[in-house]
């Protein structure tokens, strides 16, 4: 396996849904190519990073105002 | 290579669909019920397409009384939160076209070049390397990074990624066919982690800097 065919088929490799038989090709490429490696655990931890860090909080007074003017319409009937 | 995405939720009937049943026969408590449950999600993804706090607050508001108003044309063939998001897009399109004075604006605005296909900064990380900095400092990382990529971009990689919808309900949500999402969201992650790896690469010991001039290796920002 190249680089180039790892990096095509990257995203199947993060998301898990790679052909079995491909499986032990990727680990022997990755076992020789560092550069490899180090793209898989980064671009992996950078889905994990904004996965567990919330950069948009909700803020409360968005959320109270949001539920007002929901219940203020739906008082009305569709 | 074959990617196996089950549609979800085919045969059995997902929680949403007792909900919005109840909404049709009148209870507002139900509508209620799932306004709270994806206002978080709405509120992230209008922030990400308008980069804005009162936009991102006016298109929420607007996609969920939207929704209610057209809740009759939910057919129930995609999962209600799938439609949501579809409206929520769209809003925050509208409201992005707004502000450009009426220039069209669509997520389907392709990138033409290749720019960004390839990773290019292969320095591992440091492990853990979001410990290095505080929580706003973090938060200030990762919003300015991802506000780097287009936004056809972003959306893809928040849905996918952040949100943690199937290929199909981004694709769907977004009005794009699944090979458009997959391009889209594989330079998505790669444009982030390359910008990421700024931040957060192995810092070079002390020690093997002494000597090295002022740069030591590795700078390239």
């Amino acid at each position: 396996m190249k680089c180039t065919e790892f990096l095509a088929i990257l995203d199947d490799v993060i998301d898990q849904s790679i052909a079995p038989e491909t499986r032990a090709e990727i680990e022997v490429h990755l076992k020789k190519c560092g550069h490899c490696e180090v793209v898989l655990n980064s671009t992996r931890k950078t889905i994990e990073i904004y996965r567990c860090h919330e950069i948009y909080e909700l803020p409360t007074d968005v959320s109270e105002r949001l539920h007002s003017a929901i219940m203020e319409r739906c008082k009305k009937g569709k | 290579m074959s990617t196996i995405q089950p549609v979800a939720g085919q045969d059995e009937q997902h929680p949403d669909v007792a909900l919005v049943e109840r909404v049709r026969g009148g209870d507002v408590s139900a509508y209620d019920t799932l306004v709270r449950k994806y206002e978080r999600q709405l509120f992230r993804i209008a922030q990400h397409i308008t980069q804005n706090r009162e936009d991102a607050e006016d298109v929420m508001q607007d996609a969920f009384l939207k929704a209610y108003e057209k809740l009759d044309q939910f057919q129930g063939n995609s999962k209600f939160y799938t439609w949501l998001v579809r409206i929520a897009v769209n809003e925050s399109l509208m409201r992005l076209r707004k502000r450009r004075t009426g220039k069209m604006v669509s997520i389907d605005d392709d990138i033409v070049t290749e720019e960004g296909s390839v990773p290019r900064d292969f320095a591992d990380w440091a492990p853990n390397p979001e410990q290095n900095y505080n929580q706003a400092e973090l938060a200030e990382i990762l919003k300015k990074t991802v506000q780097g990529l287009p936004e056809g971009f972003r959306v893809v990689f928040v849905l996918r990624d952040v949100d943690q919808l199937s290929t199909e309900e981004t694709a769907e949500a977004l009005g794009l066919s699944v090979p458009a999402v997959k391009s889209r969201l594989l330079r998505a992650r790669l444009q982030l982690r390359d910008r990421l790896t700024r931040y957060f690469k192995k810092k070079t010991p002390a020690v093997s800097m002494r000597g090295n001039g002022p740069t030591g290796n590795g700078a390239d920002a």
